[in-house]
């Protein structure tokens, strides 16, 4: 079973949350916990994982023959994303703008044009506080999160209960982080800027077809707007955390809410139990 | 003029808040909201929308039926899995499509076309304070680097025509292809921050992006009066790094009312946030050298 943690706004409590299951499940069940926020991984801070592992994640990207070009520019016609240009006898290629779908080498007339792998990040497995864990960590500067977070996905052990900390907002690696998966938690805040952000991503989870749920944070500042959301969605707030200097102070510090605050165990257990009621299965495959 | 993009790499640390009351303090500004997928800022500066354009920022494939011979060669070639069977009937799945064309070159019987999709809208609107472009990306589309260009590229031309001082950008988090899309062409970046282990982590992932373009790159740190330790761990990384930290905004709840109420947090009280938040403005200006 794969749960997605997901939100539109950042910084609303996704990895508080994600580390803290994981850890308050780890007991009972076979989990793994997987960071596709890969642009900016935190996961790890909170587990301090020994990393036994690390691939790198590669995409291909057009390679031009000079000898064997013609610079007849055949391949910057046909390519959708204007990633390369020939000029005078001369073909350049931006690769911040390819998505390595490969038809410029289809193109090519005189097959000038070959694909070679361009590492663009990297995937590392290893284990923390004793729990299994995955993450991507994208190279800085590089535009493209989705093939990064599509590769830790295959990574992933389909025995186990699989932990997705999704990165935030609603774009590409968002969705390709709550593809898939067989619920999705929205973490939100009682906020103007949390509501609004909440319909975004429901808009997506609803599109996507993945049953959702929602956690609301620093509950007890704001206001009411996300409460009376849901209520009139029939969206189920499986988990309402308060807003709390402890709680504030321990994911400042990297120490995960179920170790500072044991307490939280239980109710996190509950919130499983009640999704796997939502879900009609089994917690396992 | 200034381009100034507001930045943070990890979410949620105040970069609305922050545009929002730069809004409000600054004269002579557009205002531009590169954070599509996310877009916050019209809760806080109300605009009366002028214009709505369409964002066709790719292609979709699509099969026509009866000319499809089941071969399955298009969904042999897509590299993003985009070509679903059920049944020995081939459709597009418009969720995973990318619009490369590669289904197209490959069908022997032509049953293969583009055509453009509307993936979300610009809009130009006017505010109590001054211009703002923003964009709405439309459920599950992709390509959010392109409406970013496309938002910024606007904002840009209308700051040039009016002669403005000042282009304040709120961005995206993370540092992938949204935020490189609002960071190009800039000339000053701010980062906002915040006291935790995982916003300082983000914070060095954001500033090294940022590094890549020609701009200044300064700091600040919001709700710093929640972790003292971390914001002298944060000052010490900060200039070991060499970026100034040019202010310090304490935690408040009026920066909560004041959303709620759709106001900038400098026009609802003279509270500590509010407070910071203006006198961060003076440094700011004075640190860009206007």
């Amino acid at each position: 079973m794969r749960i997605a943690i997901a939100s539109g706004k950042g910084g609303t409590g996704k990895t508080t949350l994600a580390v803290s299951l994981a850890l308050a499940l780890a007991e009972t069940h076979p989990v793994e916990l997987v960071d596709c926020d890969v642009e900016e991984p935190n996961d790890h801070i909170f587990l301090s994982p020994t990393i036994r592992e690390r691939k790198p994640v590669e995409v291909l990207v057009p390679e031009v023959d000079r000898e064997a070009c013609l610079s007849c520019g055949a391949c910057a016609k046909a390519c959708r994303y204007g990633a390369l240009v020939v000029i005078g006898r001369k073909v350049f290629f931006h690769y911040e703008l390819c998505h390595s779908c490969g038809l410029c080498r289809m193109i090519c007339p005189t097959q000038a044009i070959r694909e070679v792998p361009r590492t663009i990040g990297w995937i590392e497995r290893g284990e923390g506080k004793g729990l299994p864990f995955l993450q991507g960590v994208l190279n800085v500067g590089e535009p493209r999160a989705t093939p990064v977070i599509r590769a830790l996905k295959e990574m992933t052990d389909p025995k186990r209960l699989t932990i997705l900390d999704s990165p935030p907002g609603t774009g590409c690696p968002m969705v390709e982080t709550v593809k898939g998966a067989d619920y999705v938690i929205l973490v939100t805040e009682p906020t103007p800027f949390g509501l609004h952000d909440l319909q975004a991503a429901l808009a997506v989870t609803e599109a996507l077809g993945v049953p959702a749920g929602v956690v609301v944070s620093k509950w007890g500042v704001g206001t009411d707007h996300v409460e009376r959301f849901c209520a009139e969605k029939g969206l189920p707030i499986l988990l309402r955390i308060p807003w709390d200097q402890a709680i504030a102070r321990a994911y400042a510090n990297g120490i995960p809410l179920v170790e500072a605050l044991p307490e939280w165990r239980e109710p996190l257990r509950q919130l499983f139990q009640d999704i796997l009621l939502a879900h009609g299965g089994s917690g396992n495959g | 003029m200034v381009e100034l993009v507001v930045i943070s790499g990890k979410g949620g640390t105040g970069k609305t808040t922050v545009v929002g009351a730069l809004a409000s303090l600054a004269n002579e500004k557009v205002l531009a909201d590169c954070d599509v997928d996310a877009a916050n800022l019209h809760l806080l500066l109300r605009p009366k929308i002028e214009e709505k354009i369409p964002y066709e920022g790719s292609e979709l494939a699509q099969i026509e039926k009866n000319k499809c011979l089941g071969c399955g060669k298009c969904a042999e070639a897509c590299r993003f899995g985009a070509i679903v069977s059920e049944d020995g009937v081939y459709r597009v799945d418009p969720l995973s499509c990318e619009g490369c064309g590669v289904c197209l070159q490959v069908c022997p019987a032509g049953a293969v076309s583009l055509r453009p999709r509307l993936s979300g809208w610009v809009y130009v609107s006017r505010t109590a304070y001054g211009p703002l472009v923003h964009g709405e990306l439309l459920p599950g589309e992709e390509n959010t680097g392109k409406l970013v260009t496309a938002v910024k590229m606007r904002a840009r031309a209308m700051a040039k025509d009016a002669g403005a001082k000042w282009l304040f950008v709120d961005g995206a988090p993370g540092i992938g292809c949204p935020v490189i899309a609002s960071l190009s062409g800039a000339n000053a970046v701010l980062i906002v921050t915040e006291p935790s282990l995982s916003a300082l982590h983000d914070l060095k992932r954001a500033a090294e992006l940022a590094r890549h373009f020609r701009a200044k790159i300064s700091v600040v740190i919001n709700k710093a009066d929640l972790a003292p330790n971390l914001v002298e761990k944060i000052e010490k990384e900060a200039s070991e790094e060499g970026l100034p930290i040019i202010g310090h905004i304490p935690y408040d709840e009026a920066v909560i009312r004041a959303q709620a109420l759709g106001r900038p947090v400098v026009e609802y009280d003279s509270g500590p946030a509010a407070q910071a938040i203006r006198s961060l403005w003076e440094k700011l200006a004075a640190w860009i050298g206007l």
